[in-house]
């Protein structure tokens, strides 16, 4: 190739690639980091009245967090979400991912496709939907619940049961997505493998530990990551299924972000929130990555 | 063998019934007469179904007006994240231009970045363009897809380059290699693209609720949401409501599933 259509080839390269990098770096890239400086300023409504209001204010904004209680208990709820929801969806996911991949199956893309339908669907639409499955009277669930003499259970209600029952609904949501992942992985296990291990005496438990867990290491490490992203994320099932409440006992990171940034128009303090969002997500995947590197599953 | 055959199957009827039940009883419950959800037990089908609920939706509700907001967001959205993406992603695998490969590094590191961390001073940024409040203000974060660039920079890999070579020495110009050589290769990826954008676009709901304040500029979602926090009661509406925002997107994805799964693993693996 002579040097002039290579000068023509990297012209034409740049000039692709430019409207989308424009667009990353200017709507994107630039945003993430004027988080970082908004953080450090007073930026609230009279600022965005007149800028002339602004002030640099160094740490205040964190250590004012610091000292609210709906921040720790905002944190601490979104804490509960990674903790109790990880484990909970990543195992459902796995267990549907199973069914579906088993070969005694018939009619497996139908299962697949009715298994997956949730995710698509439009989180407030089914999040409305919900709020009515598991109202304490009328619901469908408290309904199910009674044929096992199980009394009413005010879900959305008591600060007991509002975080449970929103990870219900998240699990239901997103389970689809992940056992999507863990299929493609499940089909490259060779049913060989299980076979032998079955022959010799392995009951169903020892076989998932043994043989099929180690085969999937790295799938189930991105599924792991993937969701605890997400956990960190929730923001429009406590915004329409409860408002943060019962008790603040729904009110996530990102949901305190919102009401500090555009309700109470606290902007600075709420790209603080926003740092710290992205610091504790930043943390979790490298710890996860860390101990996957470990454990040699990467 | 027949028996664990068929003990499977029906194990995965049954955790599929119990998985699309919710979507089952949305439809089943927008078409009851008013006040028939607010009982106990809970009926499953409507005594009397009736598009009521329907009717009130778009006459009194003016649901019209968002479902328009919403179609048009999404195409728009779709359309842009395209026009800006496919270009991009050919240029990252194909085209070798100074930088590119640490550009690229660069990109695949920002993933770790959640959008909603800059989701304040995009808010003011988007304000002194004079961008808040306009349909232009909710298309904004679809320009800027990350994830676009990768799947179709991962597709474009797969193409020989001795096949752009010999467009070159024919004297194509690369603006018509990108079109009469490479876009007709990549279909299956744009497909899976613009069905992508177009569903996470029409259900996304944190941007337009802090972009659009003006009522009718209100997507399904930030719509529906803002009558429920109103505590609204009439179940039926509601779930009509859901119905009318969520069943688009259903049919969507089950007329064109091939090109949404193959679309999700190949951006699950570059994670």
């Amino acid at each position: 190739m002579n040097a002039a259509s290579r000068t023509s080839e990297a012209r034409a390269g740049r000039a692709m690639a430019a409207p989308a990098l424009a667009a990353i770096l200017l709507f994107f890239v630039l945003p993430a980091i004027a988080s970082l400086f908004l953080g450090f300023t007073d930026f609230d409504i009279y600022a965005l009245a007149d800028i002339g209001n602004l002030r640099f204010v160094g740490l205040a904004n964190y250590e004012r967090l610091i000292e609210n209680p709906l921040f720790w208990k905002a944190m601490t709820n979104t804490l509960l979400f990674v903790a109790v929801g990880t484990p909970f969806i990543v195992a459902m996911s796995l267990f549907a991912a199973m069914l579906v991949n088993s070969r005694w199956l018939k009619w497996r893309p139908v299962w697949r496709v009715a298994l997956f339908a949730p995710y698509v669907t439009t989180l407030v639409a089914t999040a409305v939907v919900w709020r009515y499955l598991l109202h304490t009277r009328y619901g469908l669930l408290n309904y199910m619940l009674s044929f096992f003499g199980i009394p009413p259970v005010d879900w959305l209600g008591s600060p007991t049961a509002s975080l449970p029952a929103i990870l219900l609904f998240v699990g239901w949501k997103t389970f689809g997505y992940n056992m999507i992942i863990f299929l493609a992985a499940l089909q490259t296990v060779p049913r060989e493998l299980d076979e032998a291990a079955r022959i010799d005496g392995a009951n169903r438990f020892t076989r998932l530990r043994h043989v099929t867990l180690p085969a999937i290491g790295p799938t189930l490490l991105l599924v792991s990551v993937l969701t605890v992203a997400g956990m960190f994320q929730l923001f429009a099932e406590p915004y329409v299924m409860t408002q943060g409440g019962p008790a603040q006992s729904t009110v996530t990171i990102l949901y305190f972000m919102y009401e500090e940034g555009f309700k109470w128009w606290n902007l600075g303090s709420g790209a603080a929130v926003a740092f710290l969002l992205f610091l504790c997500i930043l943390a979790v995947t490298l710890v996860q990555l860390r101990l996957a590197k470990r454990s040699g599953a990467l | 063998m027949t028996l664990r055959r068929w003990s499977v199957t029906l194990l995965a009827a049954l955790v599929a019934l119990i998985t699309i039940a919710p979507l089952i009883w949305m439809v089943s419950v927008s078409f009851m007469a008013r006040g028939e959800a607010a009982q106990f037990p809970p009926p499953l089908w409507p005594a009397n179904p009736t598009l009521e609920n329907y009717h009130l939706l778009f006459g009194t509700f003016g649901v019209g007006r968002f479902l328009i907001n919403s179609v048009l967001i999404s195409t728009l959205a779709t359309g842009l994240a395209l026009l800006f993406t496919i270009p991009a992603g050919y240029a990252f695998a194909k085209l070798r231009f100074g930088g590119r490969d640490a550009i690229f590094r660069m990109l695949v590191a920002a993933l770790v970045v959640p959008g909603q961390v800059g989701m304040l001073p995009l808010f003011l940024e988007l304000k002194a363009m004079g961008l808040v409040n306009s349909y232009a203000g909710a298309l904004v974060p679809w320009l800027a897809g990350i994830f676009g660039i990768f799947l179709v920079r991962q597709y474009c890999l797969s193409i020989p380059d001795e096949m752009l070579e010999a467009a070159r020495i024919d004297g194509a110009s690369e603006g018509q290699i990108l079109r009469r050589i490479v876009l007709p290769i990549l279909t299956p990826i744009i497909v899976t693209l613009a069905l992508y954008v177009f569903l996470s676009s029409w259900n996304d709901f944190m941007w337009p609720l802090i972009i659009l304040a003006d009522q009718q500029l209100y997507t399904l979602p930030v719509a529906l949401a803002a009558n429920s926090r109103q505590n609204v009661q009439d179940y039926e509406i509601m779930m009509a409501g859901a119905v009318v925002t969520t069943l688009p997107v259903l049919i969507l994805f089950l007329a064109l599933q091939r090109y949404y799964l193959s679309g999700l693993l190949a951006g699950s693996v570059k994670g």
